[in-house]
């Protein structure tokens, strides 16, 4: 009966305007499917090529071989580059992460005086370019004689990573329900106890999202750290310098490594967020 | 031990205040401080003096004026392109997805936990003389033999594009998911078309999210060196690239510092107006 009444209503549309009518309704599919086939071209291709059978320059495909994925510290200098990358990034996202929650909650909890001021502070290294901090960073280590290397990339990392830190978890704390902490102290919780056992335990993953924010922006920033790292080669460096010559597989392997580690980490979040929403 | 209430939120604020004071702001002065010194007479290289010379500001951008246009042509032409490529995805992903939204999502950011310069090198060699495409253009004549796309300015705009891109969907997309889905049925019953609804509800709605994604984006490219470095070649330099050598090779500090000053001086103001003009055709 219905298929009579389709039939009925809707005569038979020529084929031209059915396949504009189709590319209408079809055209952000499309266009989807061109723009995620962009952003994972180079992800593939250093994917591919962390199979090449290259030696040392990796430009040219030269066969299959999973000795990359076998033994990635094959190249010793890629091991190394990433040895510093990781420590750096550690330290880095512990510092940044307890400063930049500390100043989350004095901004996103209190009412004070030269509020409107911190938050211009926090916003501003974020909108400086990053040749200004690395470069003005630098010259202050060099006026204090003090060597560019390690410990100056760290700080030069928590330096930039704060903000990032202090934006995400505040965000956190904002959509924060106040009757949650109410109903603690209606309950006799004290203030400790209620920040300890309802406040801290709410803003947890905001402050979590905020690290792995950090040890990322830390892991993959290059401007800064070229300046202040003097000899160190981190994992960036590494690739940088050795752009020219061509890079080992070994640093693709790594690259990919990474992309399914955050990948799966993203990916486990999002399904325990799912579990708790149920 | 009682603390005076008042006192919490400052206490908060006290260690990152101080190592920002210190590691942020003390830094920006001491630049700020070395961009009018001058050599040292007789001295070693790298020795500079105080001597308040402001005509190093002056020599400095006078010296490099092609380096500081064509980072700020790039960065706009960058931002435009990153602006155009994203707002449909973001579009998209908040509209029309339904529930693969998450997941869609996540493959935006995905590209960017590989690093940021091995998805550069990774371009240069796709775009270089051993990658696929250069060959297959060369052979369909679409260019000819003597054009090549690494080491061009189209190569340093399209890796820049690519490598901020989620700078630009993320803010765009948080934007458009906010949007209240009836403001659009709203206009589609007062017989707007999808084209005016478009133009007229969706487009000036997610604005913060344009203009956040095109700050983002624009900031980070003007004062960008690795995409020159990598995909371009002596003629599309930026003023990063001249920044950087300033410091290591030449160890010309000051220069290096007024260049700095002038940069961030140069995007604040763009930035200011930019501002400025995106608030009032909100308004509008």
């Amino acid at each position: 009966m219905s298929q009579k009444i389709k039939d009925a209503t809707i005569p038979t549309i020529p084929t031209k305007a059915r396949i504009s009518r189709w590319f209408g309704r079809n055209m952000l599919r499309i266009y989807m499917i061109f723009g995620f086939t962009y952003l994972f071209i180079p992800v593939a291709y250093t994917f591919v090529f962390s199979f090449n059978d290259s030696g040392k320059s990796n430009l040219i495909w030269k066969g299959f071989t999973l000795s990359n994925w076998q033994n990635p510290c094959g190249a010793p200098e890629v091991c190394n580059a990433l040895g510093n990358s990781i420590k750096i990034g550690v330290l880095a996202t512990t510092f940044a992460t307890i400063l930049g929650t500390m100043i989350a909650f004095a901004i996103g909890r209190y009412q004070f005086k030269g509020r409107s001021s911190s938050n211009l502070l926090i916003f501003l290294p974020m909108a400086t370019p990053e040749i200004v901090l690395g470069a003005s960073l630098l010259s202050l280590f060099l006026v204090f004689k003090i060597n560019p290397g390690f410990w100056p990339t760290v700080i030069a990392h928590v330096m930039f990573c704060t903000s990032f830190v202090v934006v995400t978890v505040k965000a956190r704390i904002a959509s924060l329900d106040p009757r949650l902490e109410q109903a603690a102290m209606d309950l006799y919780a004290n203030e400790l106890e209620t920040f300890r056992r309802v406040t801290l335990p709410l803003v947890a993953p905001g402050i979590a999202g905020a690290a792995l924010l950090a040890f990322s922006l830390s892991f993959d920033d290059f401007i800064i750290t070229n300046f202040n790292s003097g000899t160190l080669i981190t994992f960036p460096k590494f690739v940088y310098v050795s752009a020219a010559r061509g890079i080992p597989a070994q640093a693709n392997v790594i690259g990919s490594s990474m992309f399914f580690l955050a990948l799966a980490i993203v990916i486990a979040g999002q399904l325990v967020n799912r579990k708790k929403a149920r | 031990m009682k603390i005076g209430k008042a006192r919490v939120p400052y206490l908060l604020l006290l260690p990152g205040f101080a190592f920002l004071f210190t590691f942020f702001i003390l830094p920006i002065l001491n630049l700020a401080q070395t961009s009018t010194q001058t050599p040292v007479k007789g001295g070693d290289t790298g020795e500079y003096e105080q001597s308040f010379a402001f005509s190093n500001y002056i020599n400095a951008f006078v010296d490099n004026k092609e380096q500081f246009g064509r980072s700020f042509v790039y960065a706009t032409l960058a931002t435009i392109l990153a602006l155009a490529i994203a707002y449909p995805l973001a579009y998209a992903i908040a509209f029309k997805s339904g529930k693969f939204k998450n997941i869609l999502l996540v493959l935006v950011v995905a590209p960017f936990f590989t690093s940021f310069l091995l998805r550069t090198v990774a371009w240069k060699q796709i775009l270089g003389e051993e990658g696929f495409i250069v060959p297959t253009l060369r052979s369909l004549h679409i260019i000819s033999e003597q054009t090549t796309l690494t080491s061009t300015a189209f190569a340093v705009v399209a890796g820049m594009t690519y490598n901020f891109l989620p700078f630009m969907t993320l803010p765009l997309y948080a934007s458009l998911e906010r949007i209240d889905p009836r403001t659009i049925e709203a206009s589609g019953d007062l017989y707007a078309n999808g084209l005016t609804t478009f133009r007229r509800v969706t487009v000036p709605l997610s604005m913060p999210g344009v203009v956040a994604g095109t700050l983002l984006t624009f900031i980070p490219a003007a004062g960008d060196y690795v995409n020159a470095a990598i995909l371009g070649s002596p003629n599309t330099k930026m003023i990063g690239n001249v920044i950087e050598s300033r410091y290591f090779k030449i160890v010309d500090y000051p220069t290096a510092a007024a260049l700095s000053f002038t940069l961030m001086a140069a995007i604040l103001i763009l930035v200011t107006l930019y501002i400025r003009k995106a608030g009032t055709e909100e308004l509008v």
